[in-house]
């Protein structure tokens, strides 16, 4: 009984104590604010060079800026997080629309409110003026997938296996169905739905290959699937052979180019998909000045030639 | 006991006398009801100026405090009957799905798809409690299975129909429907008009919604969260078959012996989780407008956790459906109040297996005190 007593006492203590603690985290609310809503999951790494590319904006530009995120991804989750940035009255939010549906209402209802939302990474340009969104910064995923399936076309490649690491994604999915449609062929069975976890995608590409042997390329939609397809063409030794191109970029993506398993990366720049954004809506608050069309980061190839500066800040702000 | 007392005829020797200071204050919402004080109180010092306790900022959390308790009273329930249903995420995807493809791709009226799902979602939930009564199999392993099972047909449904794993237009299917505003739809409208005109709530300052309050009303979710905690309460404390719960939960087989019919208390538990599965799903379709495959993802699990910090046995037999609401609304407040607050979303994680491990050890010491157990 004692014992319990004590171990109150001590819970009790730490939850009076955590207010003290936390006030301290908080950013100085000096200045302009703005808030970056995204559809990730916490395990997607590929989202850290969006929250580096905010935080460089924000000290550039001298905005405090803040990143939330769906802890598991659900869109219905992050759809309640949007609602909940605008009540907090935030000078902008920067978000993608990764399912119209669910996140239009949200977001129109911020616009209304007379918070000014900037469209990035996952939508489309009408989607962006539907919601009343004041511009899209991102990569056109239908026509960059295309783009890479006219070169892998050019390069000979017949056959395909799309690795997709987030089919719920269906903005995502469009990369998979414009590579298809770049090589003239049918999507059919091309599309992989390789999970989350690394061991998992690994093994299922590995699965996939031995019982396809004749595909000629693989497309992967990110590091999240590029680094374990890596190691399963490591390991049933058809890295270097087979076709590899991949979306995004990352330390292991840079260094498989390098040594010529991936033929090329698609680079969508998130970097600018996340700095362009605070920096356009800081001026736009400041000056009234707005750029008059959407901004495409993306897409750009890139390949063996000029990966210095790639290599040096890949994961970082690449 | 004192002398005065020892003189009433109608006193009885084998139950021991408490003041009713005592009785009001140990009882299984007790851990529930300090962590909602603290919590409340704790962003209350922290995000007060954040926007948190305004209209809109009170109708986020509230939200989101309602979907914990719809499927945290099912949960709670199935748990004080002994029993643990980990497939309630995949039930919400599938039936969410469920609703979708019936009514946007097979073009079935709305309220047949939401009536048929139903009857398929609570036929599924009889199939595991049979299962579980038949194999004799802990429900952890079997309701596992199930959440397997249930998210894979959703996606291959999904995909091997329309090819894709997020449906839309169901706003629009559903416009009209006799059904669908009771999951939907927004009560009190009325009500926050007047306030809005009145100038005591904001109100959208441009576009289409201009003059109409940003808060338009009480969403359907938080009456059926209300509804479902009263009927809870009252199954489950008020009648015959909430004793029945508890004796199913606290030791089948002495139960039997007295004649309550377990197996059909845990089989009808066990739809009554997917019931309230359901709900949850069939809300946030109507709501959203579309449905995804991988809605609902570990929700099962924050199920579990909010009956666990509203103060439940996770062995059964003994909990409260109070506190189960509770342990959702300390849950949603949280979990909203933490992007308030400004922290850092990461650490959302470590508040919560902190808060976890505060609620359970609070509510262990306030049930030895009301067990008599050391």
């Amino acid at each position: 009984m004692k014992k319990y007593k004590l171990l109150t006492a001590a819970a009790l203590s730490i939850a009076m104590a955590a207010p003290l603690a936390l006030t301290s985290t908080i950013a100085p609310a000096a200045g302009e604010r703005y808030i970056l809503v995204s559809h990730a999951p916490d395990s997607d790494s590929w989202w850290n060079t969006i929250k580096n590319g905010i935080a460089l904006a924000g000290k550039q530009m001298g905005v405090s800026v803040e990143y939330r995120n769906p802890p598991t991804g659900d869109l219905a989750d992050m759809a309640r997080i949007i609602d909940q940035s605008a009540a907090s009255k935030p000078n902008g939010i920067i978000t993608t629309l990764a399912d119209f549906d669910v996140l239009s209402g949200p977001i129109r209802n911020a616009v209304d409110q007379g918070i000014n939302v900037i469209i990035m990474n996952s939508g489309t340009p009408e989607q962006t003026r539907e919601v009343g969104a004041l511009m899209f910064v991102g990569q056109p995923e239908y026509d960059a997938g295309l783009a890479a399936g006219l070169r892998a076309k050019g390069d000979g490649v017949k056959s395909f296996v799309c690795v997709n690491h987030v089919i719920s994604n269906t903005v995502v999915a469009e990369r998979c169905r414009g590579f298809a449609d770049g090589l003239g062929i049918e999507l059919g069975n091309s599309m992989l739905d390789s999970g989350q976890d690394p061991a998992e995608i690994k093994n299922r590409v590995l699965a996939y290959l031995s019982a396809n042997p004749k595909t000629d390329a693989i497309l992967t939609l990110g590091p999240t699937s590029a680094d374990p397809t890596l190691l399963a063409l490591e390991e049933n030794g058809m890295a270097g052979d087979i076709y590899f191109g991949t979306f995004d970029l990352g330390d292991n993506i840079v260094k498989g180019i390098k040594s010529g398993v991936i033929q090329w990366g698609i680079d969508q720049q998130p970097f600018l998909q996340a700095y362009l954004p605070v920096v356009v809506l800081t001026n736009y608050d400041r000056y009234g000045v707005l750029p008059g069309n959407n901004i495409n980061s993306g897409p750009g190839f890139v390949t063996k030639d000029g990966l210095t500066l790639v290599e040096k800040y890949a994961g970082e702000y690449r | 006991m004192t002398q005065a007392e020892q003189t009433l005829p109608e006193s009885d020797e084998r139950i021991k006398e408490r003041s009713s200071f005592h009785k009001a204050l140990i009882r299984p919402e007790l851990g529930g009801v300090c962590g909602t004080i603290l919590v409340f109180l704790f962003f209350f010092l922290t995000a007060r100026d954040s926007g948190m306790f305004s209209p809109a900022g009170v109708l986020n959390w509230s939200i989101v405090s309602s979907q914990f308790i719809i499927i945290a009273v099912g949960a709670c329930l199935l748990m004080i009957a002994g029993e643990f249903d980990l497939s309630v995420g995949s039930m919400i995807g599938f039936s969410g799905m469920s609703i979708a493809l019936l009514s946007v791709t097979f073009g079935w009226p709305v309220w047949l798809a939401i009536i048929t799902t139903f009857i398929l979602c609570m036929g599924v939930g009889a199939l595991n409690g049979w299962l579980v009564i038949k194999t004799g199999l802990p429900s952890f392993i079997v309701t596992l299975a199930f959440l397997f099972i249930l998210r894979g047909l959703t996606i291959f449904a999904a995909i091997s129909t329309t090819s894709k794993t997020i449906i839309g237009g169901i706003r629009d299917v559903a416009e009209g429907d006799w059904l669908a505003p009771f999951f939907g739809g927004k009560v009190l409208t009325g009500v926050f008009q007047w306030m809005g005109d009145e100038g005591w709530i904001e109100v959208y300052t441009r576009g289409i919604k201009k003059g109409q309050p940003v808060v338009e009303g009480i969403p359907m979710l938080m009456v059926w969260a209300l509804v479902l905690v009263i009927f809870g309460h009252w199954l489950l404390t008020k009648t015959k078959f909430g004793n029945w719960i508890f004796a199913a939960g606290g030791d089948a087989q002495a139960a039997r012996y007295v004649g309550v019919p377990v197996n059909r208390v845990k089989i009808l538990m066990f739809m009554f989780t997917a019931f309230c599965a359901c709900v949850f799903a069939t809300a946030q379709v109507m709501e959203f407008g579309s449905a995804g495959a991988d809605r609902g993802l570990l929700k099962e699990f924050e199920a579990i956790i909010s009956v666990v910090i509203g103060g439940a046995l996770l062995t059964g037999g003994y909990g409260s459906v109070i506190g189960a609401a509770l342990g959702a609304i300390i849950f949603g407040v949280v979990q909203q109040g933490l992007f308030f607050a400004g922290v850092e979303s990461s650490l959302f994680r470590v508040f919560l297996g902190v808060i976890l491990l505060l609620a359970v050890i609070l509510n262990t010491y306030i049930r030895r005190m009301i067990t008599g157990e050391k």
